[in-house]
């Protein structure tokens, strides 16, 4: 995929992620969805594969989830060609997904924990927790369902369902699934 | 202690800060983590910021920031560059198909584990289950933006929370008070 975005679309990348940092209630991941229907879908500025692989490999990767949102604005800057146009993709993407939030955060942050009882932060937290529980399930299909050949994912949605029980259930190391998901892959058992 | 979290950092914040380092108690800690999870953005994150300003002001929390992030993003940069030199091999595509099945059945699990959470929730389980179905139909079926969900569901949602609150600490004083 070869792309020619101009400053205008890279500033429009810029503030869609402005907006989405304030509205990622619950952490970044839940904010995925969004960004595919905005860089694969509406945009095409990512494929599908592309998408799905940067969210697989920051998950292997340690450190804060939310790196995953650079990791997308690094691949957007490769589409267009270089690693000069990635870092100015991952700027931007992580840039835009942290400013908002953690000014709010700094803003806030001895006023929230002085109110943390006041009935309003209680009716936020509360109101807020089943959204997003359903927006991280919601993210998980998204991931999912990007495989359409029913025939050849039947085996990768078996595989999704079985390691989401294994985190669910048990205490089971997370590195471990990861590896075991990447050995059957390239065995070519999913 | 960013580069030791795989999946996740905040448990070997809480180790460092509050079992080794002993900067701040496991009480202080819960509370910090509670803000950092009601605002948006991401949580180890805001947690950083928190913690940053508690002791150095607005400096600490750059620094924070800057320390959780620059390890991992290099490390993950690299990842990504090495897997590029390689993305053309089945094999390749083979392994990363594999990790990202386990990715979204990781982040499924991560959404239901949080549902024991919602057992003390004011709304009642029958409105808490509309509300988390509600939020997956419109954002992973009917595929509408974000806002939808949190600023639309969620103020509604808010609402609903404020009003239950306030009868169950109405009833909570009605019977303190026979």
């Amino acid at each position: 995929m070869s792309l020619a975005l101009t400053a205008s679309d890279w500033s429009a990348m810029f503030l869609h992620f402005l907006t989405l940092s304030l509205l990622s209630v619950g952490g970044a991941v839940t904010t995925a969805p969004e960004m595919h229907r905005y860089l694969v879908s509406e945009r095409v500025w990512l494929t599908d594969a592309q998408f799905s692989s940067g969210m697989a490999l920051a998950q292997a990767a340690p450190g804060p989830n939310v790196l995953f949102v650079g990791l997308l604005g690094w691949n957007v800057g490769l589409n267009q060609g270089g690693y000069g146009w990635a870092l100015l993709g991952l700027t931007i993407t992580l840039g835009g997904m942290l400013i908002p939030s953690s000014l709010l955060m700094y803003m806030t942050a001895s006023w929230g924990h002085r109110n943390r009882e006041l009935r309003a932060v209680r009716a936020f937290k509360q109101g807020m927790a089943p959204i997003v529980v359903g927006l991280m399930v919601a993210t998980a299909w998204l991931l999912s369902s990007a495989h359409t050949d029913a025939q050849r994912d039947g085996p990768l949605w078996a595989l999704t369902v079985v390691a989401a029980l294994l985190v669910w259930r048990t205490r089971i190391h997370l590195l471990w699934l990861l590896a075991a998901g990447a050995v059957l892959g390239a065995l070519g058992g999913v | 202690m960013a580069l030791q979290g795989f999946g996740g950092v905040v448990a070997i914040v809480q180790r460092e800060m509050v079992d080794r380092k002993q900067w701040m108690t496991r009480q202080e800690f819960i509370e910090e983590w509670s803000v950092a999870q009601i605002m948006p953005g991401p949580n180890v994150i805001n947690l950083s910021i928190l913690m940053g300003n508690r002791y150095f002001g607005w400096r600490g929390s750059m620094v924070a920031v800057a320390g959780i992030l620059t390890a991992p993003l290099l490390v993950l940069l690299t990842l990504a560059m090495l897997f590029s030199g390689i993305s053309n091999l089945p094999m390749a595509q083979g392994a990363l198909r594999g990790m990202g099945a386990v990715v979204a059945g990781l982040i499924a699990a991560t959404g239901l584990r949080m549902i024991e959470g919602l057992r003390d929730n004011a709304m009642g389980p029958l409105v808490c289950t509309a509300l988390g179905v509600g939020a997956f139909l419109l954002i992973a079926l009917l595929r509408l933006p974000l806002a939808w969900a949190v600023l639309g569901l969620g103020s509604l949602a808010c609402l609903w929370a404020w009003r239950q609150i306030g009868r169950v600490e109405a009833r909570r004083q009605a019977k303190a008070r026979r």
